[in-house]
Parts: structure tokens; C-alpha cells; sequence
């Protein structure tokens, strides 16, 4: 019944926070790619500092665990000289029943600059966006099975390293897609960016056909799905899905879209691999893979950080 | 009080009634409809411009009383009702204890009868403290005033104690109210679609609604209970109770002003005002839902009101709780919708007025000849409203304790059409405002 402006953008299109990929111009995530690519040099310098965030205090807030995530977002913010300060939310005050805005509101009232935050709940940093000081910036770094908005665009900037081009790529995406924030993020970036084709590829279950709306092209054979890929995207599964009753057991799951070399074997020779991690090896990835010639999954941790350092100076330097 | 109300368009769907006309009251009755010239009134209300209507009757609102006061009190909400032209409402039995005991019933009848707002007429809970295991004493509590039987929100998974509580409920002849919900199928926080997949909301399929439904006519089959369906969500549940009415089914039912006017689509950015229960579904549901009302499948309009205050809504759209003020916006829901899709005035108000009361049917005593309808000797309930102003809804105006409504759009207020001016319940004015 209303159309509302875009919460992430403001008035003149520009991006100041960053909840999801969905509905960002081509323009915008092209830009972070390219902000991204200046500052692979800066982790490559002796220095690996540029001041581009000094003086600014920028929260890690985890409402979930992440080691890898957060260390991630660490690192990119010290690299653009701010103060980071990590609070580890599942082990305190939310365990006090401090309501989320609570937090937010205290944490404000320490003068933080940036939120970088982690929640279970699918659209938790909308929220805080929307009650948060109008200077304060959000980073969504994981919100349930919604949305992550950096590591979608670190998967792009990988798949453009490697790829240059994203018109005519066709990019499998294996697994638990239903319950991945990352396939939602990979999906919607690999549409605005122009992917020729993106499959969803995995049982019923984990692959309901509901996400053809998506403009994705559902496959529940592995074979088919991977068939004449440049990029296959495995995704992590969880263990919750065997009590779930979403699978029998992970040893059938690999079986059936476990990716190992042979059926590597299908995609185009010079397919690249790609995973979010932490990788279960044996389950949806034989180590042979994880660790071989068509493996970006280490380049994509290291172009994590540029891609985040892109994220936050892009955001900062937007006002409300 | 003797009351006159002069010169308005006295309309009463249950009659056909529809002509400028007198109102005569005397004794909390109306003694008499058309032009009256002879009357020492008391008080002289000029309805000049305003439609006279049999008062409106509400079958779902939530006072949260008692349990959840912080929410809602008896006082604030029947505040709200009359503000909303509603005279009579029925409340779901799941408060905080659940109205599983006939002491529960009484007192909140009485505490009611006190405010003399709004009839209140309470379902009782079907099984004990809704755990959907033991039978409550459904005689007992019909004898403290309960209308009807109901889960509220909590399914019974258990079809043996489902059939049991219909068999026991149809030896009595009282009705059940269930909102056809599969207990497992229906644990999402949006229906399942295009939106909650985008979003990564848990989804509801329309099968929670349908496999619910396909077991209640069954069970209604085997024990010749009579059900009252409460807030169908889908197109396919429609369907399947437009059968069951072909079929000679005992069986009545209702749809809430969200459902009727919102879909999923209007989630937008985890709005969580749109957190409802049922979950809305897609325009295509909505579409079979008006259509129902519109030929009668679906009964009746409700409120579905249920005030939730800010800090259970400011959360995570999944863990906001779901529910939404309702009851001061259910004439105007009701009215755009008539507007919309062209059904006239007065079909318009019989499903909220004669057709809720028809659902209610012999449960309502010695109101059921003239509850929801304008009658010469029946009770003098009356809703009186200007079918022609818009006005602005500004969510914290309201009298309810809830402010949180799906139609407030954040701050800017939906413009609603027609305003109450003023209500009598029992010829003793419960709200004005002309």
C-alpha cells in the first residue's frame, strides 16, 4: 500500500547504511568493487593503514558467534584507522533482557560511529537503522536467513577478479539455499550485476521451488545444476537441517551435491569454487577441491577485507 | 433516558430498512422507528447528515483482561469499542489465565457490565488452559455467559481430543470457534511466497490453513458439531468453505479487516505492524477474501484487534508480537472496502452487525431477536456515523491501549472514511462525539 524509500539510501541515492543487496544500482555495487581493488594494495604494504576512518568508533555487535566474520570486520576497520570495539551480545547484556534498542540506545550515547552487527533474526539491523542516531551508519553483517550484504559483494568481487565480465557467466549456487543469507546476497548481486544465469542447485527441502521467484533457475539434480558452470558456490550446511528433518544425514548430502572432482568435472574447465566458510570437508566439498587448482576459497577471504574496508569508507563518507 | 434521534437515514440491513426516519427510545428500547412527533425526549440528538445503524458487533477483539493489562485494560478498550460504533464483541478466551473457569467469565462480565460501553460476550476456553488436552466444563461456563468455545491461537494437535471437544460441544448445541491453523505447518512469522522467501521470514504454507480445514469438516461430519471458522487467511481455505456450506455444514465464518485490505507485499522492510496472525498473504488471497465476504461465504468482518505496546513490537519482525489495533478502525475498514469493490451500504454494514449476530445466533439469548438490527421493541443499540468525512488516523489518538495498527503506515495515517458520532448501548449513550 506504500512505497518507502529504500532505508540504506538516502535522499540522493546514496548508500549510508548497508542492510542488503536487493534493490542497490548497479552504479553502487560497481563502486565498492572498485573502492574494494585500491585497497588490495594497502594490505599489501608494510603500513597497512590509511586514515580514512580516524577518530571514528565503529561496534561490532554480535548478537550471533562469528569468529571469522568479525575478525574480518576488525581488521578493515583498524586498516581504515577507527576504533573498533567488539561486543560479544549473545554473552551479555541481551542474556540480561536489555531489549535490542536498549543496547542500540547505549551504545549510541557512547558516541559510536558505525554498527557493524550480527543478529539471528531476519531484518534485526533494519530495525536498529531505523532507531539509531540519523550519523550513525549500519553495516548488516548477517541477519538471519536474510541477508549478507559483504560477503555477497566479496563473492563478486572474487568472481570479477577472476571472470572480468559478469555477462554470460552461469553461476551454480549448491546447497542449503533456503536457510543461507549468503545465497540470498550472492543471488540478488549476481541479477543487478547481469549474470547470464544463476541455478539453485540442492534437495527439495533446502531448494523449495518458491525461489524461482527469486529469478533463479531451481535444480535438484547436481549434475544438472553444475552442468557448463563458470562459478559454483558451495554453501556451508548446518547441522540443525538432519534434526530439522530437512535431511537424513550429511553422508547422504554429499553423496547426492557434495561437490567433488568429478562432478567439478562438469562445470567449464576453468570453473572457479568459491565458499563462505567455515568449509565441513567431506560433507559439502571433498578436500580435493577445497584445496585445488580451481579453489578461490583463501583469495575470498583476503578480498573479504578489502571489500569491507570499500563497505564502511563508502557508508561513512554519506551522510543521512 | 427517553432519547429522540432526529432525521437521519435510518438504515438496517437485517429489514432492508433504509429511509430517513425517527428514532424513538425509551427504557434502553427503541419504542418506535419512522416520524415520530410526540415524544418527551430527554435528550434530542440531530442526525441530520448521519447514517443510523443498528449498533456494530465485533466477534474477535482482544481486551487483554485478564493478565495482560500493560497492554489493554477492560476500561481503555471498551472505550474503544464504542468509540468504534461497537456495541457487542466477543473475546477470545486466551487471556493470562485463560477463561477456562466460570469465576474468570463472571468477573470480567461484570467488570464490564460496570463500564456499560459495550456488551462483552467472552468464548470460553475448549480445553483447559488452552493445552489443547483436557475438556474444560463447558456447561458451567456457558452458564456464566460464554457463547461459544475456542483454542484462540493454540491448535490442537491432538485430532482425538478435537473430535472428543466437538462431540461433548454438539451434544449441548454450542459452537466452536477455531481458526483452522495446523499446529506445525503453521509456526512461521509470514505467510510462505515470493515475500518470505526474499526476506528469509519462516514461511506458512496455505496447507496449515486447508489441512486444518479438510480435518475440521470431517470431524464436523462425524459429530454434527456446529463451527464458526475464525480469520481464514487463503483463497484455497475459501474454496474449501464454500463447499462445505454447499454441503449443508453447520458451519459460519469470519475474516479480519488486515486480511481483507493488506498482503505480504506490504511487509516492505520487516514493518512489524504487518506481523499478524493469520499471516497476510498474497493480493491474489486477498482478492478471494473480499469476494467471499462480498457473497456472503465469509459471514462476517472483524476487528482482530489486539493491542501490542512498543516494546513488543520493536523488535526483529519474527519475535515482534503479532497483532494489531483494530476496533476503532473496523467501520472504516469496512467501509472503504464497501466502497472499493462496490458493495452497497447496506450489505456492507450486515457483516458487521445482523451477520455476526447471526453467528452468535441462539448463544445470545434473549438479544438474538434484535442484537445487530434496528427494531420497534428491541434493544436500543445504536451506531451512529457520518458516512461522508475522512479523517486522518493518527495511531496515537486512539483509545485503545494498542497504538500499533498495520494502516498507520509509520506517521503519516491512512485516510479513513466515516466516523463514528456516536454510540448507544441500551439506549445510554457510550460514546458521542457530534
Amino acid at each position: 500500500m506504500l512505497s518507502r524509500r529504500n532505508p540504506q539510501l538516502n535522499a540522493h541515492g546514496e548508500l549510508i547504511h548497508l542492510l542488503s543487496i536487493e534493490g542497490l544500482p548497479k552504479a553502487v555495487l560497481t563502486q565498492i568493487l572498485d573502492t574494494a581493488g585500491t585497497f588490495l594494495s594497502v594490505n599489501d604494504r608494510e603500513v597497512k593503514k590509511v586514515p580514512l576512518l580516524r577518530g571514528k568508533s565503529v561496534f561490532n555487535l554480535f548478537f550471533e558467534n562469528s569468529t571469522r566474520t568479525r575478525t574480518t570486520f576488525e581488521i578493515a576497520a583498524k586498516r581504515l584507522s577507527a576504533d573498533v570495539i567488539n561486543l560479544d551480545i549473545a554473552r551479555s547484556s541481551a542474556t540480561k533482557g536489555e531489549s535490542l534498542l536498549d543496547t542500540i540506545a547505549n551504545l549510541s550515547a557512547m558516541h559510536a560511529d558505525m554498527f557493524v552487527v550480527r543478529h539471528g533474526e531476519s531484518g534485526a539491523p533494519y530495525l536498529i537503522a531505523q532507531h539509531c542516531a540519523p550519523h550513525v551508519h549500519v553495516v548488516n553483517a548477517g541477519d538471519g536467513r536474510h541477508a549478507h550484504p559483504t560477503q555477497g559483494l566479496l563473492d563478486m568481487y572474487t568472481i570479477r577478479h577472476y571472470k572480468k565480465d559478469f555477462s554470460g557467466l552461469v553461476v551454480a549456487v549448491v546447497g542449503d539455499i533456503v536457510h543461507s543469507r549468503v545465497a540470498r546476497s550472492d543471488i540478488h548481486a549476481l541479477s543487478i550485476l547481469g549474470a547470464a544465469e544463476i541455478r539453485a542447485v540442492g534437495p527439495k527441502t533446502l531448494v523449495p521451488g518458491d525461489l524461482a521467484q527469486m529469478g533463479v533457475r531451481v535444480c535438484h539434480d547436481m549434475a544438472e545444476g553444475i552442468r557448463g558452470a563458470d562459478v559454483v558456490i558451495m554453501l556451508r550446511l548446518q547441522n540443525e537441517r538432519m534434526s530439522g528433518a530437512m535431511l537424513p544425514s550429511a553422508a547422504e548430502f554429499a553423496k547426492s551435491y557434495g561437490l567433488t572432482a568429478e562432478k567439478l568435472a562438469l562445470a567449464k574447465p576453468d570453473a572457479i569454487v568459491m565458499h563462505p566458510g567455515p568449509i565441513n570437508r567431506g560433507v559439502e566439498i571433498d578436500s580435493g577441491v577445497a584445496d585445488g587448482a580451481q579453489s578461490v576459497i583463501l583469495p575470498q577471504v583476503t578480498f573479504g577485507i578489502a571489500v569491507r574496508m570499500a563497505v564502511m569508507s563508502t557508508i561513512a563518507g554519506n551522510q543521512a | 433516558m427517553k432519547i429522540l434521534v432526529r432525521g437521519g437515514r435510518v438504515l438496517d440491513p437485517a429489514s432492508g430498512r433504509d429511509e430517513a426516519a425517527d428514532l424513538a427510545i425509551a427504557s434502553g428500547r427503541i419504542v418506535t422507528i419512522g416520524r415520530v412527533a410526540d415524544f418527551d425526549a430527554e435528550r434530542v440528538i440531530d442526525a441530520d447528515g448521519l447514517v443510523v445503524a443498528p449498533g456494530l458487533v465485533d466477534l474477535a477483539a482482544r481486551l487483554r483482561e485478564p493478565g495482560r493489562e500493560h497492554q489493554g485494560m477492560l476500561e481503555s478498550e471498551l472505550a474503544a469499542a464504542a468509540a468504534g460504533g461497537i456495541t457487542s464483541l466477543v473475546c477470545p478466551p486466551d487471556t493470562d489465565p485463560p477463561l477456562d473457569e466460570p469465576g474468570l467469565v463472571e468477573m470480567l462480565k461484570f467488570r464490564a457490565r460496570k463500564l456499560s460501553r459495550c456488551r462483552l460476550f467472552p468464548l470460553g476456553a475448549l480445553t483447559r488452559g488452552l493445552a489443547g488436552e483436557v475438556l474444560t466444563e463447558m456447561a458451567e461456563l456457558t452458564e456464566a455467559g460464554c457463547v461459544g468455545f475456542s483454542q484462540a491461537d493454540v491448535a490442537i494437535s491432538d485430532t482425538m481430543v478435537l473430535q472428543r471437544a466437538l462431540q461433548y460441544a454438539a451434544t449441548f448445541g454450542y459452537t466452536v470457534w477455531l481458526r483452522p491453523q495446523d499446529a506445525f505447518l503453521g509456526q512461521g512469522v509470514a505467510a510462505s511466497g515470493a515475500v518470505a522467501t526474499r526476506l528469509g521470514l519462516s514461511g506458512v504454507p496455505v496447507a496449515a490453513e486447508t489441512i486444518a480445514l479438510h480435518t475440521v469438516f470431517e470431524l464436523m461430519r462425524i459429530t454434527g458439531a456446529r463451527v464458526h471458522l475464525c480469520r481464514l487467511s487463503s483463497a484455497a481455505g475459501v474454496a474449501l468453505l464454500r463447499q462445505a456450506k454447499a454441503e449443508g455444514l453447520p458451519v459460519t465464518a469470519d475474516v479480519s479487516i488486515n486480511s481483507l485490505h493488506l498482503s505480504d507485499v506490504d511487509i516492505g522492510f520487516f514493518n512489524a505492524d504487518m506481523r499478524l496472525t493469520p499471516p497476510l498473504r498474497q493480493p491474489s488471497d486477498r482478492a478471494a477474501l473480499r469476494a467471499a465476504l462480498a457473497d456472503g461465504t465469509l459471514d462476517a468482518l472483524v476487528s482482530d484487534h489486539n493491542p501490542v505496546d512498543d516494546d513488543a513490537k520493536t523488535l526483529p519482525f519474527a519475535e515482534a508480537e503479532p497483532g494489531a489495533t483494530g476496533l476503532e478502525l473496523l467501520l472504516s475498514m469496512a467501509l472503504k472496502w464497501g466502497a472499493d469493490d462496490r458493495v452497497g451500504l447496506a450489505d456492507t454494514l450486515a457483516r458487521i452487525s445482523c451477520g455476526p449476530v447471526r453467528v452468535l445466533g441462539e448463544s445470545l439469548g434473549s438479544l438474538a431477536a434484535s442484537a445487530g438490527r434496528l427494531v420497534e421493541g428491541g434493544v436500543a443499540d445504536v451506531c451512529l456515523f457520518d458516512p461522508g468525512v475522512e479523517w486522518p488516523l493518527q495511531p496515537a489518538e486512539l483509545k485503545s491501549q494498542g497504538k500499533h495498527t498495520p494502516f498507520s503506515f509509520g506517521h503519516t495515517g491512512m485516510a479513513l472514511r466515516g466516523r463514528v458520532r456516536a454510540t448507544l448501548v441500551a439506549g445510554t449513550i457510550a460514546f458521542e462525539a457530534l
